[in-house]
């Protein structure tokens, strides 16, 4: 009798611990928050999502290393798209169905953002798009935003500096992909309003090995300067080509190319040549007083210490989504819509891209001054003043 | 700039990127005579010529030349391997199930190369300097010069390989009826492997002399590929001159079109030429019909 009279009091005091223990442990530790991610980690856009990727593992570990927002850890669950618009959209649905999360960072391609945007908007989930094509945001969607920069303002940054130069009759040469189609069609749009004639339109393949057709053409047309848009390995051949035709008007690239990969594939032929670009890659460079320079040394310095490689502009895209991300879900909790609000709200937030103000009527929220003109000079990225 | 000068530029162009397709049409041509199967994964080697060389390169700290004769025995090493695992274990197959391997074999190959290199583009470094030489107005660089040489060089030693050595006449016999080689006392099997290993090496040397001016990454093969099968083909599956003037006229056509008409269409006039010839003269421009003896 007594010894059954003990194990049953045994029963109940480890029944009790355990129960403490769990709730006590329940109270402390608050569920994750899910962020999804949409990235194409791999395939054709695989130089995008391959740093979007590791930029927002880098933040995200580095927002729970310090404690999470307000105690409570953050979950990454990334999918890769593989550049494929069908696959986003499986991603999206899976994230918003099984994943249930709170809000969504990526797609990295414009092909991709385009597709889960019904789907999202479907669902209520606020998305933020590491793409760059202008109609993502443009007309306004309730729950889409954006962080890379439009083409506009890198077509506007370079016409400005040549009506600076006096440089009227410009060639493009772009490559036929989304990317290149887009910047050509800027290109072509903002030409009259900054009094520039496009005299030569030329394109490449984007698996083409040699320009100088397309080069001398350009050359026989009498242009004073020629712009070419496109993504490595494509420019490189060109400055290449350039170089070996002897031709000496200066030659611009897009911020398609703003990374070290760039010098390397040109090697010589990359000197001189100027282009576009987010302040990422001349972030020490940049004057103190630039607001973004804190923003741009922080996260250049630790790319760089976890993955050996510098952090480029397009990781930069997934920085400036997370941060976003996190101001908002710090002010307004975890709640899809309440997120939504508190993004639309954002003012002034000194990211990687640029600085980002979003209104009702804007969520793209970036000026022509996201970019800066930069040259290659000694295999290196000056920027130009 | 004047016109003539253009022209110039167009005609060097188009022949420095046709001596490339034509080498790498002699890998196919090689294979094909001596197996009778079309090998879709000859753009393979040349990728892997040039992947190899650059892996070599950053890895051992040897000089270029060296590098490049390792580069070619990996690669061959490569073909080797592809013919013994994966032709040579089938007996008794029709040749389309061997083309459809070769091209499962290319997706494989590419596949390995991308997860062991990663997608980067690469450059190698020119093998004499990048400052360009003048010719009549135009311009090409030192590199042209090597792909020119090279070729000229390849076509030769094929040439005296296949018409003069005791092993090229057996390859050439096995080629023709395989059954009366092996009577005669040819090893039909050394002599398929041993195309291999040739249109190995040719292809991964074609893409080691382009690396420095087109660059290289894991996928730079099937582009490069199919325009050697277009060489091929106009060339009518010839190991001689026939391939090396399929591969001119393409390049000049490529070269030409795009700067005359336009350039968006530079890689369709290659599948048109190629639609064309399958249409009209099947056994290719150069070659003569053969005659059925009854």
């Amino acid at each position: 009798m007594k010894k059954k009279f003990f194990s049953t009091m045994l029963f109940f005091v480890i029944a009790t611990i355990l129960f403490v223990f769990t709730a006590g442990a329940q109270a402390f530790a608050a569920p994750p928050i899910k962020i999804g991610a949409l990235f194409s980690v791999s395939g054709p856009a695989a130089f995008l999502g391959e740093p979007e990727r590791n930029t927002a593992q880098m933040l995200v570990y580095e927002i729970n290393k310090a404690g999470g927002i307000k105690g409570r850890k953050l979950e990454l669950v990334v999918i890769d798209t593989q550049g494929d618009p069908a696959k986003a959209v499986q991603g999206a649905n899976k994230l918003i169905k099984d994943d249930k999360v709170a809000a969504i960072i990526g797609p990295s391609t414009t092909g991709d953002s385009m597709a889960v945007i019904p789907v999202v908007e479907k669902a209520g989930i606020p998305l933020i798009s590491c793409a760059a094509g202008i109609k993502i945001t443009d007309p306004v969607k309730k729950w889409i935003f954006k962080t890379a920069q439009n083409d506009a303002l890198a077509v506007a940054r370079i016409y400005e500096y040549l009506n600076k130069q006096k440089i009227g009759n410009v060639a493009i040469l772009t490559v036929s992909d989304g990317f290149g189609s887009s910047g050509r069609e800027q290109l072509v749009a903002h030409a009259k309003e900054y009094g520039i004639e496009i005299i030569s339109n030329e394109t490449y393949g984007p698996k083409d090995t040699d320009m100088t057709a397309q080069l001398t053409k350009i050359r026989a047309s009498g242009a004073q300067a020629i712009i070419c848009w496109g993504t490595n390995p494509g420019p490189a051949i060109v400055a290449r080509n350039v170089k070996q035709l002897g031709i000496k008007i200066p030659l611009f690239m897009s911020h398609g190319v703003s990374s070290k990969k760039f010098i390397e594939l040109a090697g010589d032929a990359a000197e001189g040549i100027m282009l576009p670009s987010g302040r990422v890659i001349v972030a020490s460079q940049m004057p103190n007083t630039d607001r973004q320079k804190k923003a741009l040394l922080s996260y250049v310095t630790s790319y760089k210490n976890l993955y050996k490689v510098e952090g480029d502009h397009f990781g930069g895209h997934a920085w400036d989504a997370m941060m976003l991300l996190k101001g908002a879900i710090e002010k307004a909790g975890d709640k899809p819509s309440a997120i939504r609000d508190q993004l639309e709200k954002t003012t002034k937030f000194a990211g990687i891209g640029g600085t980002f103000s979003y209104t009702a009527q804007d969520h793209a929220g970036l000026t022509k001054d996201a970019f800066v003109l930069v040259e290659v000079k000694d295999q290196n990225w000056k920027l130009v003043k | 700039m004047d016109n003539p000068s253009q022209l110039v530029q167009y005609i060097l162009t188009g022949l420095s990127n046709g001596a490339i397709y034509a080498l790498i049409g002699f890998g196919f041509a090689i294979i094909h005579n001596a197996t009778g199967i079309l090998n879709f994964a000859q753009g393979e080697f040349v990728m892997l010529g040039g992947m190899f060389t650059i892996f070599i390169l950053s890895f051992l700290n040897i000089p270029l030349p060296m590098a490049i004769v390792l580069a070619i025995a990996f690669s061959t090493l490569v073909g080797i391997l592809f013919e013994r695992l994966a032709i040579r274990p089938l007996k008794n197959v029709k040749p389309l199930s061997l083309v459809i391997i070769t091209i499962g074999a290319s997706i494989f190959i590419r596949g390995a190369a991308m997860l062991i290199w990663g997608k980067d583009t690469h450059a190698l470094p020119a093998f004499s300097g990048n400052e360009p030489l003048y010719v009549y107005g135009a311009t090409i660089m030192p590199q042209h010069l090597w792909i020119f040489g090279i070729t000229i060089l390849i076509i030769i030693a094929n040439k005296l390989f296949f018409s003069y050595s005791i092993l090229g006449k057996a390859m050439r016999a096995c080629a023709y009826n395989a059954y009366a080689a092996s009577l005669v006392g040819i090893d039909v099997k050394i002599m398929v492997l041993l195309s291999f290993v040739v249109s190995a090496a040719i292809g991964s040397m074609a893409g080691i002399i382009i690396a420095p001016l087109t660059m290289t990454s894991y996928d730079v093969g099937i582009m490069l590929g199919i325009k050697g099968f277009c060489a091929v083909i106009i060339g009518g599956m010839s190991s001689g001159l026939g391939t090396v003037l399929g591969g001119l006229l393409l390049g000049l056509l490529e070269s030409l079109g795009a700067g005359y008409i336009s350039a968006s269409y530079k890689d369709a006039f290659a599948f048109i030429i190629l639609l064309l010839i399958l249409f009209i003269r099947p056994e290719g421009l150069f070659k003569q019909k053969e005659t059925q003896r009854v």
